[in-house]
């Protein structure tokens, strides 16, 4: 083996017990650090991201902001969500968020999905969908906080950022992080990035001004791969909805861990009792039956 | 019921007897006509069709052997919602077709209150009172219509997805989908042994439409007694001495 690392699957999607080979090899979890204090609303992610990943030009929509679009699309991951916030005292700030997907380390999108190896997550925290395997039902759309994963139409698969996973496996930084002008993005271990992110927060907050700066890295759904230092962090909302407490559907977990295997089995019961019926207490016949030609052997009880 | 609905279901018997043939022997009762027997089997073939993609979406790594059987998974969830908008249409059209016998009796308490002495075989003929159809039946068909109402609601939110209708009716949805498509499963079951094997002669009536007379004074006494006008007891004791002076 070459010291190289590779990617090791730590979570497939629908599938039954453990990934062959998890925790073998011990790797350290990735993050990208996104300070949307620093933030320009450039584009330079959003065309990197569209070139690396070999997607075509995406027709864009002007809505009298400085966003590109309304949301991302199944080919366009990345999306810089804009915002002018009034504050009380009349004056404006403007909001620029990366929205892509969060990399969270409980995905919704994979307790949602019923599929075989359709998404996989990482060792090393990425969350990365295996279009072969997908089979479009598009549950993880319901099952992600983030509004992340995207059907295409044409090819019936779902569609969402890999973090760049092809470059992240290879020992490269992601293509948006690659791009960014401002050092607004950040790419390292999740330890590292988390006391970046912190100390730039408490910055804000000594030396800047904004009292409410903090680190947004939702512990609801077990912290993310992707976190943000946002100016206001009591109001992620206002950064494009950005959750504050980012959920799973309950019925994910319940349901398909529990009830629909067994369930399942109680299909099948129904099977073995009609079958067991007619063994045990026979047909019923239309009356009056034919007598026997010769009478039945008295059952040992 | 009304009478718009009688004069549909009457006109589509009178259309499809045109087409098909209902085929009676002598000493056979005429049960269910043609347009009731195509209906079921459109019903059947849409149920199973629907079912069978189902598995697929269902739980995927246990069916994982059996869907490309459909062409895989991704067209076996495209194919689903439309097998099951085929069986909804045709279920719909059973349901006026067979609502003025499956409207629920008395008899159909007392036959359900009955039911273990019947399933456990200690009753070889149903009560009399038991009519066209005994509350068994009426109970599943009601169960199906419940079913459908689920199927219909839920089928839409999960077709659509939650890019139009939202997270949480998806997530909810998709358990009451399931919920329906489990109980109509174990239903199936029960359905399909009680017309083949379970009790012999029924299954003819959705294939050429008849019964024989023992068939019918056995299971559905109350419907003999309407069709012919004799007692299905009496019918019954007759062709037993019949039976005995034959094969003296």
């Amino acid at each position: 083996m070459s010291d190289r690392k590779t990617l090791q699957i730590k979570q497939i999607s629908g599938h039954s017990g453990p990934s062959a080979g998890f925790d073998m090899q011990r790797d350290a979890e990735v993050c990208k650090l996104i300070d949307t204090t620093i933030c320009i609303g450039c584009k330079a992610c959003e065309v990197a991201c569209v070139e690396w990943n070999d997607m075509p030009f995406s027709p864009t929509t002007f809505d009298n902001t400085y966003q590109t679009m309304p949301a991302t699309r199944w080919n366009f991951w990345n999306l810089i969500k804009f915002n002018e916030h009034q504050r009380e005292d009349g004056t404006i700030q403007w909001l620029m968020r990366k929205d892509q997907c969060m990399h969270c380390a409980d995905p919704g999108c994979l307790r949602a999905c019923p599929a075989d190896g359709a998404i996989v997550q990482y060792t090393n925290g990425i969350v990365d969908f295996q279009q072969e395997n997908c089979i479009g039902c598009e549950f993880c759309v319901s099952g992600c906080p983030y509004d992340i994963p995207k059907f295409n139409p044409a090819t019936k698969k779902v569609y969402k950022c890999t973090l760049c996973s092809d470059r992240v496996g290879g020992g490269l930084e992601p293509a948006c992080i690659k791009a960014c002008p401002t050092g607004c993005l950040k790419f390292g271990t999740k330890d590292d990035m988390k006391y970046i992110a912190e100390e730039r927060a408490k910055q804000l907050r000594e030396n800047f001004g904004f009292e409410k700066a903090g680190v947004y890295d939702p512990q609801s759904i077990g912290g993310t791969h992707v976190v943000y230092v946002l100016h206001d962090a009591e109001n992620p909302e206002r950064y494009g909805g950005l959750p504050k407490n980012p959920v799973i559907p309950w019925s994910y977990t319940v349901w398909k861990w529990l009830f629909k295997p067994v369930l399942g089995t109680f299909a099948l019961f129904g099977l073995a009792g009609v079958l067991f019926h007619y063994v045990t207490v026979g047909p019923r016949r239309p009356q009056p039956e034919p007598p026997l030609k010769e009478p039945l052997r008295e059952k040992e009880s | 019921m009304s009478t718009a609905i009688e004069r549909f279901d009457d006109k589509a018997r009178n259309a499809f007897d045109q087409i098909g043939q209902n085929e009676v022997y002598e000493g056979e009762l005429l049960r269910h006509r043609v347009y009731t027997r195509f209906l079921h089997w459109m019903v059947a073939l849409f149920f199973f069709l629907a079912l069978f993609t189902g598995f697929g979406i269902y739980l995927p790594w246990l069916f994982r052997w059996f869907t490309p059987v459909f062409g895989g998974g991704p067209l076996s969830r495209e194919m689903h919602p439309w097998f099951g908008v085929g069986f909804v249409v045709f279920f719909g059209l059973q349901m006026l077709n067979w609502i003025q016998p499956m409207l629920w009796t008395a008899a159909d308490s007392r036959w359900m209150r009955n039911l273990r002495n019947i399933a456990g075989g200690k009753e070889k003929q149903d009560p009399p009172d038991t009519g066209f159809f005994n509350g068994g039946q009426k109970a599943q068909f009601w169960e199906i219509v419940a079913g459908s109402v689920v199927f219909v609601i839920t089928g839409i939110i999960l077709w659509k997805g939650a890019r139009t209708f939202g997270r949480w009716p998806v997530a909810i949805s998709y358990i009451l989908h399931d919920i329906s498509a489990v109980i109509m499963l174990g239903g199936i079951f029960i359905h399909i042994y009680l017309s083949t094997i379970g009790e012999p002669g029924t299954f003819q009536a959705m294939i050429r439409g008849a019964v024989s007379e023992a068939w019918a004074w056995t299971f559905h006494p109350a419907w003999y007694k309407e069709v012919t006008g004799r007692d299905p007891v009496q019918a019954c004791e007759e062709a037993r001495k019949r039976g005995q002076i034959a094969r003296q």
